[in-house]
This record gives structure tokens, C-alpha cells and sequence, in this order.
């Protein structure tokens, strides 16, 4: 028998350890479309448990423990691997590059920032003309992208080539009980899973899929969830916290989610209206344990849940994230607090968990 | 039938949430069916009939779910702040009541208008559930509401909140009762998430494997002063659909419905829709390939919380399905 396969009472701790992982983690490039910095990382903090690998066609890493006793319970936990950045598209002189966005970033962010272009982080950054130079005028527009560039230098011209892909060049560090970094979405949420794997309950086959390309359109949770055919799914993820006060000093209605309130449930968004067995569930799991939560705002946004809850005949989900605020931006910070409750809840619901879950009909309790 | 249309409208049922919808139409229709079951997603799946040599496996599909609205926030006096679940137009909103699904009721509200000639977002707009503060809000957030309004009855028009679909699920339960002899495998489908992006008949399709769809829905009206321009009319019968935004009909089935309607001499229209669709542009696209199409019944103020029917549209749209059903399906 595994001997990892012992559950213990108490949750996983968020320690040293997995906050230097989440390091090594946020400071890898994972770009949609080229995960495999990302997924080198995640395969070798897993195999040693795993009771099966796979690396599929389109590069998600699905990791699966197995159960103990006959028929189990079929749970998927996606968590995405991928981070929005950039795509060089096109040399010109001097170590000057045209690039296009991947994934959901806002031109707004990026005159100026430093990138990581390639394989091996080469330095670059995305150039914009110095204060001194620009005009009023000039001032009061965003600049498009196609008048910009990313600068890798006089004698970097042959550190990039087109398709390579570049990432917001941000180096991971703490501040007190928060954490500062790049790719947080979703590097919480991958450090989190491999956490659920390396203390996977007995009774559950649980299914871990590290999935690719969520930031331009869940496209590897698609393929991940039709070779599993899981019972029930839960998406991990982080979801953007803004809660900020308003500049009128009116109450802020917007926030999405709260630093320091727990994990975020999602009721419905944009891609999914969650099983609401699973929500009530969690909810449950949460309370019995003391472990505090939030409900996220419904509304837009999505997770690998709006794919997976539509494979085949249908797969009962929900999404659990972590509130951080920043998210798409050269840094994002989070509370060590919501990821440690995050893992708590998580860690609690697959303990808990049986197939009586499914046997009533979908509907509220 | 007045009765169970009545019955269906007046029930809560938002996307995601069409439980007590489904346990009326079960009890509707459970002495008739040979088989049901609700799967994964919501979907209540039920069979009538067995295959015999000429027939087909088809899969009939009307949505049990209605556009609504879900809670965002609760602000400090008990407002509750709201989203929107499918196609609300804010414009329908302000001074609309709403039930949420744990019996709250409530008014909807405005902000003060930034000026008199810009409409409203749904970001502006509030429900005043009569609270007064965040503690005696009976809602929270992530509650889910439908609009409210009992039927108008106004003799051969019907007035009311989700006629979109649940007129068609009125239609589906009288067919389904109807029907006696068949040489066909028929699936009732009573599908979730429609409003939503289609979702319920998308996974419900893959475990029927049918192979043809019909789907029945409502559709748009041209029949209101300066309205849209469309052929459709309210009372001209069923409207055999040849195309909506997503979804080109396969003609062979278009052909069959007008065979059917005219042999059995049933008032009938045939519609383009330009915009918006209807499960059966998931079914269609089903694992290989499904032969698709729609029997409409035609609405006027679609996504209002007064949606307007025609009663006898609605006899007429069970009797094509029903002459559709009856007689083997060649395509």
C-alpha cells in the first residue's frame, strides 16, 4: 500500500516548503501553448506518488491516484498550468521584436515592464519612449501594440526567434502574510493540487489534471475531461480580488472577491452555473471544519468548469478559487492565509466526500 | 392545457434551477412515459415508444429554464445587487418584481439617472426586497430569482413571464400524451441552461444519440407596429424553422414538417430567425452529426416578463409533432 495514501486528520500545511514551491512555480514561463516549464515541475513533484502519468496530445499532465475499493467515486480536480503573455511574431533590427497578446492582458500594462523571452528567460523589455520625450498629446492616448516592441537589446538579436513566447519578468517574493508574483493565476492553484494529490484520500479516485491553454479558451480541459469521464469535477483556480475602496467613498458592490475572506465558491459565471449538491456541499465541508469562505460575486469570468460540465453526457462541477488581487498583470499578490483555507476546504471535501453526493437529482437543498 | 401552461409559467425555474419546473412536468407526465430518467446536468430525459423497423431514435427537445437574475451583493441598507442569468434587458427591469427561490420577494429599483435619454445598465439597477439592513436581508449572495407575474388569460393570447420555453414544454407534455402509435423511439426532452448557452441540450443529445432532433421553442414575431420585419404572425400556426443565427435546418427535415403540416391540413409558417437559436443547433452538431431541425411556436416581447402566445398556435404546433412522430421519418 501507498504509504502516502494514510490520510491524516489535519490538513496539509502552506509552510517553507510549499511557499517555495509556489516560488518555482510563479518564476516559470508557462505561456499558453508552451506549459512544459511548468509541467516539468508539477511531474516531478508527483511522480513518486502517482499511480499513473499521463502526458496527453495536447500537453496536459493528468495525474491519477487511485482508490482503494471497487466503483469509486470518478473526482477531477483541473487546475491550469498556463499564464497570459506574449508571442513574438516578427523580427526586426537591433534586438527589437513585434509581439501580440495571449490571453486576456490589457495593453494598458505594458509600456515599460520587463519580460522573460524564451526557454531560457532571456531579458528583455517592452520598450516605451521616456517621459522626456512624449508629448502632450501623445500622453493623453494608450499606445497600440503595434507600436510596440520588445526590446531585447543591440546584441540580443539572436536570442529570440518568432513563436517563441515571452512572460510578465516578475521574481516571487513575500511580504509579510501576503505573497507578491507573476502567474499566480493559476501557480496557486497548480501548487494547491499537487498538495490534494500528495495527500489523496483512499476511498476516491482522485483525477488531477494540470490542464494547458485555459487563458485562451479552456481548450485543454476539454480533451482532459473526455478521456476521464469523471462523476463530478471541481475547477481550481484564482479569481481576481478587487477589493479596493471606491474613489467616492460609496460601498464597493463590485469586488468580485475579498483578500483574507477564504476561499471563493462560485455559484454561476460566465462558462458555468455550478452544481448546486457541490456548492452546498463545500459549503457544508467549510462550516463543519471552521474553515472561513466566500461566495464569489455570479457574474462573468470563467473557469476550465465551463468545458468540463459539458463533456460527453454532462459532469456535475463547481470552481473553488483563490482570491488574488492584480491578476493579469506583471504582479499579482494573495493572502498565504486564503490559499492555506483553500487547501483546507479542498483537502476536508475529498475526505468527506462519497457517491451519495449524486444520488439525488440536481436541485438546490 | 390553459391550465398546465398556466401551471408551468407560474413556476420558479432560472437556468441552473429548474427543479420545481421538472418535478411538475414528471408528475405530468409520469403515467405516460415508458422510461425516464435526469441526468447529470438537470435534463429530464423521457422515453415513449420502441423502435420498430421504419423508425428512428428522435429526440425532441424544449428548455425548462427561464432568463433571471442572481445576487451579487447586499449592501449595508439590504439592497441586493444584481446580475443578469441569460438575456435580461435592463430596459424590461426597473419597477419588474422578482421571486427568488427561497420565496424572497422584491421590487426592482434605479439608481438616479445620469440623464433622461440614456438607458440604464443592469450595473444601475437594485432589488428592494423590503430589508433594511445586510442582517434581516433574506437574500445573500449567489441567490437566484425569476421574474414574477401570474397569466393573463385574454381568451385565445396568453400573457406571461417564461412562455419562452415553457409553452413549448406544454406543447411536448400534450404530444407526449397524445401520442399513441409509433414507429419511432422517442425522446422527450425537458432541457436545462438553454437561456445560458445551450448547455443542458448539449450533454443531454450526446447520451441520447439520437438520430434526428427537433426542437421546440419559441420564436420572434413581425406582427407589431413598426417591429421587427419577419414573416411570422401570432395565431397563423406553428413556424417551421429553415434557419436562425446558428443553425441552417436540414432541408430534408423542413420538407418532411410541411409534408406533414399539409397532408394533415395544419395551419403553418415557415420562419427565418436572424438572430438567437435554439437546442437544436447543439443537437446538430452531436458527436458525428445530427440531422436537425424546429417546430416554433411563435412569441411576441421575447424575454419580457409579459411574453405573448397564441393558444391555437400552440394545438397546432402538438398536432404536427404529433403527425411528425406518427409516420416513419425518410429522409
Amino acid at each position: 500500500m501507498n504509504p502516502n495514501s494514510q490520510p491524516s486528520a489535519r490538513p496539509p500545511a502552506v509552510g517553507a516548503r510549499q511557499i517555495a514551491l509556489l516560488e518555482k512555480l510563479s518564476n516559470a514561463c508557462a505561456v499558453s501553448g508552451d506549459e512544459s516549464e511548468v509541467r516539468r515541475i508539477v511531474l516531478d513533484e508527483l511522480k513518486p506518488v502517482a499511480d499513473e502519468i499521463k502526458h496527453d496530445a495536447l500537453g496536459n499532465l493528468l495525474v491519477i491516484r487511485k482508490a482503494h475499493v471497487e466503483q469509486p467515486l470518478k473526482v477531477m480536480i483541473v487546475a491550469h498550468m498556463d499564464e497570459v503573455g506574449f508571442m513574438i511574431v516578427d523580427k526586426e533590427e537591433g534586438g527589437l521584436f513585434r509581439f501580440e497578446l495571449v490571453g486576456g492582458v490589457s495593453k494598458s500594462h505594458l509600456a515599460g515592464k520587463a519580460v522573460w523571452v524564451g526557454e531560457k528567460h532571456h531579458n528583455g523589455v517592452i520598450g516605451a519612449k521616456a517621459i522626456h520625450l512624449v508629448s502632450p498629446e501623445e500622453q493623453k492616448n494608450p499606445i497600440s501594440i503595434e507600436n510596440l516592441r520588445i526590446d531585447m537589446g543591440p546584441g540580443g538579436a539572436d536570442n529570440a526567434r518568432v513563436g517563441d513566447r515571452a512572460a510578465f519578468a516578475t521574481s516571487f517574493r513575500r511580504a509579510g502574510p501576503s505573497l507578491i508574483g507573476k502567474a499566480l493565476d493559476n501557480r496557486l492553484g497548480v501548487a494547491t493540487l499537487i498538495e490534494l494529490v500528495k495527500h489523496a484520500p483512499g476511498h476516491i479516485e482522485l483525477q488531477a489534471a494540470f490542464t494547458v491553454q485555459e487563458e485562451i479558451g479552456a481548450r485543454g480541459a476539454i480533451v482532459a475531461a473526455y478521456a476521464l469521464q469523471p462523476d463530478l469535477a471541481i475547477a481550481l483556480d484564482s479569481t481576481p480580488a478587487y477589493d479596493l475602496p471606491d474613489w467616492d467613498g460609496q460601498e464597493n458592490t463590485r469586488y468580485n472577491t475579498r483578500l483574507g475572506f477564504g476561499p471563493a465558491i462560485y455559484v454561476a459565471d460566465a462558462g458555468t452555473i455550478s452544481d448546486p449538491r457541490l456548492v452546498s456541499f463545500l459549503t457544508a465541508v467549510a462550516e463543519k471544519y471552521r474553515i472561513p469562505y466566500q461566495i464569489r460575486q455570479p457574474g462573468g469570468g470563467g473557469t476550465d468548469a465551463g468545458v468540463v460540465h459539458r463533456s460527453r453526457g454532462g459532469v456535475p462541477s463547481v470552481s473553488v478559487s483563490i482570491p488574488g488581487r492584480y491578476a493579469h498583470t506583471p504582479a499579482g499578490l494573495c493572502r498565504i492565509s486564503d490559499w492555506r483555507h483553500t487547501l483546507a476546504l479542498l483537502y476536508h471535501a475529498l475526505q468527506d466526500i462519497t457517491p451519495s453526493i449524486l444520488e439525488s437529482e440536481r436541485r438546490m437543498p | 392545457m390553459k391550465e398546465l401552461i398556466k401551471k408551468l409559467v407560474e413556476c420558479i425555474g432560472p437556468s441552473g434551477f429548474e427543479h420545481i419546473v421538472r418535478d411538475v412536468i414528471k408528475d405530468e407526465i409520469a403515467p405516460f412515459v415508458d422510461e425516464m430518467h435526469v441526468d447529470a446536468l438537470g435534463n429530464l430525459i423521457a422515453r415513449k415508444g420502441t423502435r420498430k423497423e421504419s423508425g428512428l431514435r428522435v429526440m425532441l427537445s424544449a428548455h425548462m429554464d427561464e432568463i433571471g437574475i442572481i445576487a451579487t451583493h447586499i449592501d449595508e441598507n439590504g439592497f441586493v445587487r444584481f446580475t443578469t442569468v441569460g438575456g435580461v434587458f435592463p430596459r424590461n427591469c426597473p419597477g419588474g418584481r422578482v421571486r427568488f427561490m427561497n420565496g424572497a420577494q422584491g421590487v426592482i429599483g434605479t439608481e438616479r439617472a445620469e440623464s433622461a435619454d440614456k438607458a440604464y445598465t443592469i450595473e444601475q439597477l437594485f432589488i428592494d426586497v423590503g430589508a433594511s439592513s445586510r442582517t434581516d436581508c433574506p437574500v445573500k449572495v449567489g441567490d437566484v430569482a425569476a421574474f414574477d407575474r401570474p397569466m393573463l388569460d385574454l381568451g385565445n393570447r396568453l400573457v406571461a413571464k417564461a412562455m419562452d420555453d415553457r409553452i413549448s414544454v406544454a406543447a411536448q407534455i400534450e404530444t407526449l400524451r397524445r401520442l399513441k402509435d409509433t414507429p419511432h423511439e422517442v425522446y422527450f426532452v425537458f432541457s436545462v441552461q438553454e437561456e445560458v448557452g445551450l448547455r443542458g441540450a448539449t450533454t443531454a443529445a450526446y447520451g441520447v444519440d439520437p438520430d434526428v432532433g427537433i426542437a421546440v421553442d419559441i420564436t420572434m414575431t413581425g406582427d407589431t407596429p413598426r417591429g421587427t420585419k419577419m414573416e411570422v404572425a401570432l395565431g397563423k400556426g406553428p413556424a417551421i424553422k429553415v434557419r436562425d443565427g446558428r443553425m441552417l435546418s436540414d432541408p430534408r427535415l423542413v420538407k418532411l414538417m410541411v409534408e406533414a403540416a399539409e397532408k394533415a391540413g395544419i395551419p403553418y409558417q415557415m420562419e427565418v430567425l436572424e438572430g438567437g437559436t435554439t437546442d437544436a443547433s447543439v443537437i446538430q452538431l452531436t458527436r458525428a452529426g445530427v440531422p436537425s431541425g424546429c417546430v416554433s411556436i411563435p412569441c411576441r416581447y421575447v424575454h419580457s416578463p409579459s411574453e405573448m402566445v397564441d393558444i391555437r398556435d400552440v394545438e397546432h404546433a402538438v398536432r404536427l409533432l404529433l403527425e411528425i412522430l406518427s409516420n416513419p421519418i425518410l429522409l
